[in-house]
């Protein structure tokens, strides 16, 4: 048994991914295979997914959650969250998963705001949807949540509609709001692509302590390699569809994948600031 | 000062009543032709909105903004925009949902009444690694770095002298990071061009830039070489422990974090 393997038993597995595709349509009817025979499970731990832009990382999160527009094909084996498979839920069933269980943290946080609504009365929505608590208590909540994602003025931003936020404040509004409901499982999209490094360090600690005490499973999609061998327990590295390696983040530097190892040598580090950044040299034989 | 862009004492409020935001305090800086200029700094620290103030967003600003020797607010004509373009930092808002990526590139060049429309929106989609089959695409069937290489496109199929660039590849993934920071910096070099970059990433900002402002609550509050980011020798304790922060994550480090 690998290392990884043994590491990866030692957790018990809360989410199990078997066998999944996902086929879109686009406009002239030609499929695009987006998942390809991707399984995986994850314990109590952190997993990275890490992959070129469009190789699939949040169609996977989409899938898990059944977010996926009708008119694609999405099949697995299996899709199980603590043993229950998500495939085999009705729609009503799915939602309470969705609102509960399963939290997912979306690439596009100005996105999946409510425009017109004041960011504050949004967030305590979500706290009153799950708490039994008056207006005046979930305000009192929501300026506490604001704070912890290090917001400076949460009364402000409590009044404030989406637009009249910054791009790293936005995120952390999402932030916020998925992790009200104290998921079992956390699906976070690129959650702090737009937060500066000290923020986001604040941030993932949040996200961290949730890991460690209340045995939240994490799932973080980022293109930050650096961030995510630091951070993660496990990467997954994702190509056209496809998992085409795994390791310990620790040993991310060390990866054996010829892909992989182009991702890590296209990042700009003080030895190469005055040449030409190296650039992807991609491998037909990496599809097989 | 001297510089395309001459920035002096810029101060900019949003808002209104009691939830009036200072954005920008008294910030000035100065970008010479051909340099390329970072601004880094805490998420909503107003950053994005100085670039917003030099693209000419905002009219309830004070303070000067020189462009190419003349007051900003003076010749806001057309070919004051295609001088000057704006990649925005949220491809999601900035794409319009019902647009394809041929009429996202075409509108432009329809406005600005370029010819070989063809040719144009070909080689633009070229320079930012997107094949031919994604010309007809809507926003929704892109990926998130997908539609950021598409904003890109956009600003650059104009061909501008001056681009504002807040986070370009934060959306990226490290491949295509670094096509498009080659593409960026090829393309200053031939035609002499001026960038303004907001960038989290430290070692971006690094690379593509010779100056460094770091913002901290609407100010800057020191300014740096590319040597000193690299060196990670600041003066000032905020963008010292800046620098420690981006070295990777660290749960004890992130418990012991200072507020400026
Ligand atoms: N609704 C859709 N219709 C058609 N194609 C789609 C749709 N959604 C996604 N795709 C395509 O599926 C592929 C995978 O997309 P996905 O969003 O999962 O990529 P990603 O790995 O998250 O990329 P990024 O890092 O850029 O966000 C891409 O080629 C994308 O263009
Ligand atoms: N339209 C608006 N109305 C009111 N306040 C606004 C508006 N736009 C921005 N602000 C406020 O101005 C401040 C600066 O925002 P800005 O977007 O410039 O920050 P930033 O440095 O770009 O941050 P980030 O790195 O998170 O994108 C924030 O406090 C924000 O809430
Ligand atoms: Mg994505
Ligand atoms: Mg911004």
């Amino acid at each position: 048994m690998s290392l990884i393997q043994q590491i990866t038993e030692m957790y018990t597995p809360l989410l199990n991914v078997e066998n999944l595709n996902v086929e879109f349509r686009n406009h002239a009817g030609k499929s695009i295979h987006a998942v390809r025979d991707v399984s995986f499970s994850l314990g109590q731990e952190r997993l990275g997914i890490v992959g070129e832009s469009g190789s699939g990382k949040s169609t996977v999160g989409r899938s898990i959650l059944s977010l996926i527009p009708t008119s694609a094909k999405i099949k697995a084996n299996k899709i199980a969250l603590n043993g229950v498979d998500l495939l085999k839920l009705s729609e009503l069933e799915m939602r309470q998963f969705r609102g509960n269980k399963i939290s997912m943290i979306m690439q596009d946080p100005k996105h999946a705001l409510n425009p017109v609504m004041r960011v504050g009365d949004q967030i305590a929505e979500a706290f009153r949807l799950h708490n039994r608590i008056g207006r005046a208590k979930a305000k009192q909540k929501v300026l506490d949540i604001l704070n912890d994602v290090q917001i400076r003025d949460p009364e402000r931003v409590f009044r404030a509609y989406p637009h009249e936020l910054s791009g790293g404040m936005g995120q952390r509004v999402m932030i916020a709001m998925m992790l009200i409901p104290g998921p079992d499982l956390l699906i976070a999209d690129e959650p702090t692509s737009a937060l500066d490094v000290t923020v986001q360090m604040q941030i993932l600690a949040i996200i961290d302590d949730l890991v460690r005490d209340k045995g939240m499973g994490l799932i973080f999609i980022s293109h930050d390699l650096n961030l995510m061998a630091s951070f993660c327990d496990r990467i997954l590295i994702m190509y056209a569809g496809r998992i085409v390696e795994e390791c310990r983040a620790s040993e991310l530097s060390q990866a054996k994948h010829p892909y992989t190892k182009g991702l890590l040598a296209c990042l700009p580090t003080v030895e190469n600031s005055d040449q030409k950044l190296t650039t992807l040299n991609r491998d037909p034989a990496w599809l097989e | 000062m001297a510089g395309i862009i001459d920035i002096h004492n810029l101060d900019v409020h949003l808002g209104r009543g009691k939830d009036a935001v200072h954005a920008v305090r008294n910030v000035s800086f100065s970008v010479k032709k051909g340099e390329s200029f970072g601004l880094v700094g805490e998420s909503g620290s107003g950053k994005s909105t100085v670039l917003r103030a030099i693209s000419g967003l905002y009219k309830n600003f004070t303070g000067k903004i020189n462009i190419d020797g003349k007051v900003q607010n003076q010749h806001k004509g057309v070919d004051f925009y295609k001088n000057l373009q704006m990649v925005f930092q949220d491809p999601y808002a900035s794409l319009h949902p019902r647009h394809t990526v041929d009429q996202t590139l075409s509108e432009p060049l329809q406005i600005h009444k370029l010819d070989q429309v063809e040719k144009r929106i070909r080689t633009a989609l070229e320079r930012v690694g997107l094949g031919l089959n994604f010309r007809f695409r809507y926003p929704h069937q892109l990926s998130g770095g997908q539609r950021q290489r598409v904003a890109i496109a956009r600003a650059m199929i104009l061909e501008p002298r001056i681009l504002l660039l807040d986070e370009p590849t934060s959306a990226l993934d490290v491949s295509v990071q670094a096509e498009v920071l080659n593409l960026l910096t090829e393309l200053r070099i031939e035609y002499n061009l001026t960038y303004i970059l907001v960038s989290h990433d430290l070692a971006v900002v690094a690379y593509m830039c010779e100056q460094i402002a770091v913002m901290n609550q609407g100010q800057i509050v020191e300014n740096l070489s590319k040597d000193q980011i690299m060196k990670s020798n600041a003066t000032e304790r905020y963008t010292q422990q800046l620098l420690a922060a981006s070295k990777g994550y660290d749960r004890d480090a992130a418990g012991k974090l200072l507020q400026f």
